[in-house]
C-alpha cells in the first residue's frame, strides 16, 4: 500500500518539480535565450491541455458507461486541426496582428473594440469555466480518495472538501506566481507553458503505461485485448448519430473557443509554423492518449468488483493488482491533467476579468487621472491576481454545490455547450464583413441565455435555482418551455436539445442582428482587418477590386470627410452606378472624384497618396492610413479652431477699426473745436489788446473817448471769462463729473429765479414775458441751481435774439406722465429749419449772434445739464418764433441721482 | 482816392480800433461787417487796400478773397489777411490764395500799420 502521506510527499515533491521547471523557462526567457522553449514541440504538448482530467479519468468512465463515444471529445479537435488548419492559421495572425490577449479581446476587438462585447463573453467564459474547474478539483480530489480509501488504518480518510479547498489554494498560488509576471497578456507566459509541456508528458506517459500494463500485462497482449473487447458490453452499445454528432461538433467547437484553449492556441503562439508541426503532432497526441482507453474501460469493468466508479479505472486497476508506482505515476499524470487546465484557464479568464471587466470600471472610477498616474500596472497585476482567486473560488463553490454526484463528462459537456456560443460570432467575425455588433450581441446573449436555462441551471439538479416542477412542467406550467423539451420538442437527448436549441437561436439572433444593423466606422475597419487578414499583411497584394475595396476606401473617406458626407457621396455613386446600398464599383471615374472631394479636406497630395496606396496596392497597411486619416482629423480640428481664432480676431480688427475711425472722428472734432476756442478767445483778446495799446500811446485823447475805450475793455474782458466759464462748466458736464445737488422744490421758485437773474442790472432788455403762473405750482425733486441755469440761459437768448419789433417770451408749464414739461417761445423769426438741428452744438452760432457775444455754448450747456437731469431739452419747430421745449423728470432716476458715471 | 481802405470784420469793438488806428494815421476807412455783400462793398467803395476777416458771417474771407484774385478789377487790389485763426495751414492758404499781408489776431498795432503804410500811402 502506498502512504497516503508519501503519496501526499509526491505530489509535493511533482508540484516543486514544475515550479522549478517553470521558474527555470521564465528566466530563460527573461534573459532571452529562448531556444527551446520556442520549439514547436512545446507548442504542441501545450496544446494538450485539451485533455484534462476528464480525459485522463473520466474518458475511460465514459467508455466503460457508452461505448466508443468518447472518442467523440478527440474527433473534434483532430478535425479542426487536420481539416480547419486554415481557419486555425487565420484565427493565429490575426491574434497576432491584433495582440489579441484573450478570446473576448478577439471577439471585442473585432466588432468596433466593444467592451460591452468583451464583458458579455468575459461572463460567459467565466460562469462556463466554473464547472470545469470544479470538474478538475473533483476529479483530484477522488484520486486523493481512492489511495486515501486504501490505507490499512482507514481511520486518516481526508475530507473531500478539505482536499479540494487545498488543491484549489495551491493551484491559485501557483497560478499568481506564474501567470501574472508579465502585464502584457500577449507576452508569452514561457514558464507555465514549459511546466505545461511538461505535464503533457506525464500524462501521456502515465497513460500509456497503465495500457500497456493492461494489455500485456493483465491481458495477453493486443489479440487477446480485442478478443476481450469484443466479448465486453462496451462494443455492445449503439452508435447514436445525434449525440455523435453533437459531441464532435461540440468538442470541435471547445478547441477553439474554450478561453484556456485560445491562451495556448493564439495567445502563446510564438511563431505561426507551429500550427504546421501542431496539426499532425497533437492528433497523434490525442490518437496515443486515447489508444488504451477502451482495453482500460473493458479490462476495468472485468476485474474490478461490480460498483467500482469507471471513471477511476485508471487508478484503481493498477491498485487493485499491486502495482502501486504505477498507480502513484498514473495518480501524477490525473493530477498533471487537472493542475494544467486549471492553471491555464485561470490566466486566461483572469487576463478577460481584468482587461474586461475591472479596468474599465477602474478607469471610468478614477476619471481621466486614471492613464496619468503610475499605479495603472500595479492594478492590472492586483485585477489578475484577485480574478485567480475568485475564478477557482467558483470552481471550488461549484464543486462543493453541484451535488458531486455527476459524471466527470457530464461536468465537460456543460462547459463545452457554454463557450460554444462563441462560434457564431468568432466565425462569423473571421469570415463575413457583414457581421455587425448588435448581431453578436444578440446571439451571444441568447445562445448563452438558452444554455443557462436547458443546460447550466439543470446542472445544479433540483435545488433552489430550479424546481422539479420547473423541469418536468416548465415555468408557469407552460409545456413549451420546459428547459430539456424547448417548443414542445422532447424526446431528445438533453445534451442534443441544449445545444441544437441553443446554437440555432444563438445564430438566427447573430444573423439577423448583424443584417439588420449597420456597423460603424471603427467595426468595419476591424472587420476588414479580420476578414482580410491575409491579404492586409500581405506584402504585394495590397487592394484590388471588388466590394471589400470600396468599403475600404469608404472607411477612408468617413474618417477624413467625415461620416455622413462620405456615406453620401458613396450612396450618390452607387446610385449612379445603377446600385443599392453605399459600396459602388471601384471604378477609375469614382476614384478621381473621390480624390478630388479628399483634396478638399487634406491637400492633394496626400489624398493622391492615400487613394494610390489603397488602390494601386502598396504594402502600406491600413492601421497606417489610418492613422494618417485620424491626423487628418485632428488637423482639420486645428484648422477649424483656427478658423474660429481668425474669426475672433477678424471681430477684434473690425471693433479696433471702429474704435480708431471713431478716435480720428473725435480728434478731428477736437481740432474743430481747439480752432474754435482759439477764434472765441483771440477775438475779445484782441480788441482788448488793440485797445490798451491805443490808451497806452495816445496821450492826447479826450476824457469821454479814453472812457469810452476802457468801458470796452472791461466788457470784452468779462466776455472773455464768462467763455471761459462755460467752457470748464461744459466739460465737467460731458464728462459726467458733476456733482448734482438733488433737493425738493417748486417750478414755479425756479422760474421766479431764472426771471430775476436775467432781467436784473445790465442784462435787462426790452423782452416782455407772459407767464401762467397757475400751471407752474408743480412739485419736483431735481437740482434747482442746474435746471434755473437752463432755463436763465434760454430767457436770454430769447433777450438776444428775438427780432420781433417788440419782443415777447411766453412760458407754459404741464405735467406728463412722470415728468414735466416747459415750453419756452418767442415771437421772433424762430430758427431756420437748416439751422435746427445743429443749434444744441458746440459754437454752433449762427451767423448773427456775435454780436449779442454769445459764444455758442449756451445751448450745448443746455443740453448736458438736461441729459444730466435725466430730462432733455428740444426745439420746437414750426411755434412763429424761436421755441424749446425742457422736459424734466419729476424725481432723477438712479443714474441721475448719483450723478452720471463715477460722481466723486 | 488810395489812401482809401475797406475793412471788412464783423467785430464791432475790433473794428472799431483799427479804424481809430488807422485814421489817426490818415487814411481814410470804410465799414463793413457782412461776407455776403463784401464783394459789393469792394465795387461800390473802390478802395486803395482791403482789411479782410476771415470768420465772416455767412461767407468765409478766404471765398472773399478768391473772388477779388479772379476779378481782373481786384487781382492786383492788395488784401491783408487779419484772422484769429493762426494756425500755419491758415497762413499757407491765405498767401496761396494771394493774399498780400497775413496778421493773426490778438494783434499789435503797429505791426497793422506797418503791413498797411508798406501797401499804400496815407
Amino acid at each position: 500500500m502506498v502512504p497516503f502521506n508519501l503519496l501526499v510527499l509526491v505530489c509535493l515533491l511533482y508540484v516543486l518539480l514544475l515550479f522549478l521547471i517553470a521558474f527555470a523557462a521564465a528566466k530563460r526567457a527573461e534573459t532571452g535565450q529562448l531556444g527551446w522553449l520556442r520549439s514547436p514541440w512545446v507548442y504542441t504538448l501545450s496544446l494538450s491541455i485539451y485533455c484534462t482530467a476528464w480525459t485522463f479519468y473520466g474518458a475511460v468512465g465514459y467508455a466503460a458507461r457508452s461505448g466508443l463515444e468518447y472518442v467523440t471529445i478527440y474527433l473534434g479537435p483532430t478535425l479542426v486541426m487536420v481539416g480547419w488548419w486554415w481557419f486555425l492559421r487565420k484565427l493565429v495572425r490575426v491574434g497576432r496582428t491584433q495582440r489579441v490577449t484573450s478570446i473576448a479581446d478577439l471577439i471585442s476587438s473585432r466588432y468596433g473594440k466593444s467592451n460591452l462585447l468583451g464583458v458579455i463573453v468575459t461572463l460567459m467564459a467565466v460562469i462556463g469555466t466554473t464547472p470545469y474547474i470544479a470538474l478538475q478539483l473533483k476529479s483530484v480530489t477522488l484520486s486523493f480518495a481512492v489511495f486515501a480509501s486504501n490505507q490499512p488504518e482507514g481511520g486518516t480518510m481526508p475530507d473531500l472538501n478539505a482536499t479540494a479547498l487545498w488543491v484549489a489554494t495551491g493551484l491559485a498560488l501557483f497560478t499568481v506566481l506564474f501567470g501574472t509576471r508579465n502585464l502584457d497578456a500577449n507576452e508569452r507566459h514561457h514558464g507555465v507553458v514549459t511546466a505545461i509541456a511538461l505535464e503533457a508528458i506525464v500524462k501521456l506517459a502515465a497513460l500509456l503505461a497503465v495500457g500497456v500494463f493492461v494489455v500485456w500485462g493483465l491481458a495477453e497482449g493486443p489479440a487477446d485485448m480485442l478478443a476481450r473487447i469484443d466479448a465486453s458490453p462496451v462494443s455492445g452499445w449503439d452508435l447514436r448519430g445525434g449525440r455523435w454528432v453533437t459531441l464532435i461538433f461540440l468538442s470541435a467547437v471547445a478547441f477553439i473557443s474554450l478561453p484556456r484553449m485560445f491562451q495556448v492556441l493564439v495567445v502563446e503562439n510564438s511563431d505561426e509554423r507551429h500550427l504546421a508541426t501542431a496539426s499532425w503532432a497533437f492528433p497523434l497526441y490525442l490518437f496515443l492518449i486515447s489508444l488504451f482507453v477502451v482495453p482500460i474501460a473493458v479490462t476495468g469493468l472485468a476485474v474490478l468488483p461490480a460498483g467500482t466508479n469507471p471513471d477511476l479505472f485508471v487508478l484503481t486497476l493498477p491498485l487493485s493488482q499491486g502495482a502501486e508506482g504505477l498507480a502513484m505515476l498514473a495518480f501524477l499524470g490525473g493530477f498533471s491533467s487537472a493542475t494544467s487546465m486549471v492553471i491555464v484557464a485561470a490566466i486566461a479568464l483572469s487576463t478577460m476579468v481584468s482587461n474586461h471587466i475591472v479596468m474599465p470600471v477602474w478607469l471610468s472610477l478614477r476619471g481621466s487621472r486614471a492613464s496619468m498616474s503610475g499605479d495603472v500596472r500595479g492594478v492590472v497585476l492586483q485585477a489578475r491576481r484577485l480574478s485567480i482567486g475568485a475564478i477557482l473560488l467558483l470552481g471550488y463553490l461549484y464543486f462543493r454545490f453541484s451535488g458531486g454526484g455527476e459524471a466527470l463528462a457530464a461536468i465537460g459537456l456543460i462547459s463545452f455547450a457554454g463557450v460554444a456560443q462563441v462560434l457564431p460570432a468568432l466565425v462569423g467575425g473571421l469570415f463575413w464583413r457583414g457581421a455587425t455588433r448588435n448581431g453578436a450581441a444578440a446571439g451571444l446573449l441568447l445562445g448563452f441565455a438558452v444554455w443557462a436555462y436547458t443546460m447550466f441551471i439543470p446542472s445544479f439538479g433540483e435545488s433552489a435555482l430550479m424546481s422539479a416542477e420547473l423541469l418536468t412542467e416548465g415555468p408557469f406550467a407552460i409545456g413549451w418551455l420546459r428547459p430539456h423539451a424547448l417548443f414542445g420538442i422532447g424526446g431528445l437527448d438533453p445534451l442534443v436539445h441544449a445545444v441544437f436549441w441553443s446554437m440555432t437561436l444563438n445564430t438566427i439572433a447573430f444573423v439577423t442582428g448583424s443584417l439588420l444593423s449597420f456597423p460603424g466606422p471603427m467595426e468595419r475597419l476591424q472587420g476588414a482587418q479580420f476578414v482580410n487578414v491575409f491579404d492586409h499583411t500581405g506584402a504585394a497584394r495590397g487592394w484590388s477590386g471588388g466590394a471589400a475595396e470600396a468599403e475600404d476606401l469608404l472607411v477612408m473617406s468617413q474618417r477624413i470627410l467625415g461620416s455622413k458626407e462620405a456615406q453620401a457621396l458613396f450612396q450618390a455613386e452607387a446610385r449612379s452606378q445603377g446600385r443599392g446600398g453605399y459600396l459602388p464599383d471601384v471604378t477609375p471615374d469614382f476614384i478621381e472624384r473621390l480624390e478630388r472631394e479628399l483634396t478638399g479636406s487634406v491637400g492633394a497630395a496626400t489624398a493622391h497618396a492615400m487613394l494610390g496606396q489603397i488602390v494601386g496596392g502598396s504594402s502600406v497597411s491600413v492601421q497606417d492610413l489610418m492613422a494618417v486619416a485620424d491626423e487628418t482629423a485632428q488637423m482639420l480640428e486645428y484648422s477649424n479652431r483656427l478658423e474660429a481664432k481668425s474669426r475672433e480676431l477678424a471681430r477684434t480688427a473690425r471693433q479696433l477699426r471702429d474704435a480708431n475711425e471713431k478716435l480720428t472722428e473725435l480728434s478731428v472734432q477736437k481740432d474743430a473745436f481747439l480752432s474754435q476756442i482759439s477764434h472765441e478767445l483771440r477775438t475779445p483778446m484782441t480788441s482788448i489788446r488793440a485797445f490798451s495799446e491805443i490808451l497806452l500811446q495816445d496821450g492826447a485823447m479826450s476824457a469821454a473817448k479814453q472812457k469810452d475805450y476802457a468801458g470796452i475793455i472791461h466788457d470784452e474782458t468779462i466776455r472773455l471769462t464768462r467763455l471761459l466759464d462755460d467752457l470748464l462748466d461744459l466739460s465737467v458736464l460731458e464728462a459726467g463729473q458733476v456733482q448734482l445737488n438733488i433737493q425738493s422744490a417748486n417750478l414755479r421758485d425756479i422760474l421766479d429765479r431764472a426771471l430775476v437773474a436775467t432781467q436784473s442790472g445790465e442784462r435787462a432788455t426790452g423782452l416782455r414775458i407772459f407767464r401762467d403762473v397757475a400751471s407752474e405750482d408743480i412739485e419736483l425733486q431735481t437740482d434747482t441751481d442746474r435746471l434755473c441755469q437752463v432755463f436763465i440761459n434760454l430767457i436770454s437768448n430769447a433777450q438776444k435774439y428775438c427780432d420781433a419789433a417788440s419782443p415777447e417770451l411766453r412760458i407754459r408749464a404741464r405735467s406728463s406722465g412722470d415728468h414735466l414739461e416747459v415750453d419756452l417761445s418767442d415771437n421772433g423769426c424762430g430758427i431756420p429749419e437748416k439751422s435746427q438741428d445743429m443749434i444744441f452744438e458746440k459754437f454752433s452760432r449762427l451767423s448773427d449772434e456775435a454780436r449779442a457775444g454769445g459764444a455758442g455754448l449756451g445751448l450745448a450747456i443746455c443740453r448736458e445739464i438736461m441729459l444730466n437731469l435725466g430730462g432733455r431739452v428740444e426745439y420746437l419747430p414750426g411755434q412763429g418764433g424761436a421755441a424749446f421745449r425742457v422736459i424734466v423728470p419729476f424725481a432723477p432716476g438712479p443714474a441721475a441721482a448719483q450723478g452720471p458715471s463715477g460722481a466723486s | 482816392m488810395d489812401n482809401r481802405i475797406l475793412l471788412i470784420e464783423d467785430e464791432p469793438n475790433i473794428s472799431e480800433a483799427i479804424r481809430f488806428i488807422l485814421q489817426r494815421d490818415g487814411y481814410l476807412v470804410d465799414m463793413h461787417s457782412d461776407g455776403a455783400t463784401a464783394l459789393a462793398a469792394v465795387a461800390q467803395k473802390h478802395p486803395g487796400m482791403v482789411i479782410l476777416d476771415v470768420m465772416l458771417p455767412n461767407r468765409s474771407g478766404f471765398d472773399i478773397l478768391r473772388d477779388l484774385r479772379a476779378n481782373d478789377a481786384t487781382a492786383g487790389l492788395p488784401v491783408l489777411i487779419l484772422t484769429a485763426r493762426g494756425q500755419d495751414k491758415d497762413r499757407d492758404l491765405a498767401m496761396r490764395l494771394g493774399a498780400s499781408r497775413f496778421i493773426t489776431k490778438p494783434f499789435s498795432n503797429a505791426d497793422v500799420l506797418t503791413a498797411v503804410r508798406e501797401l499804400i500811402a496815407p
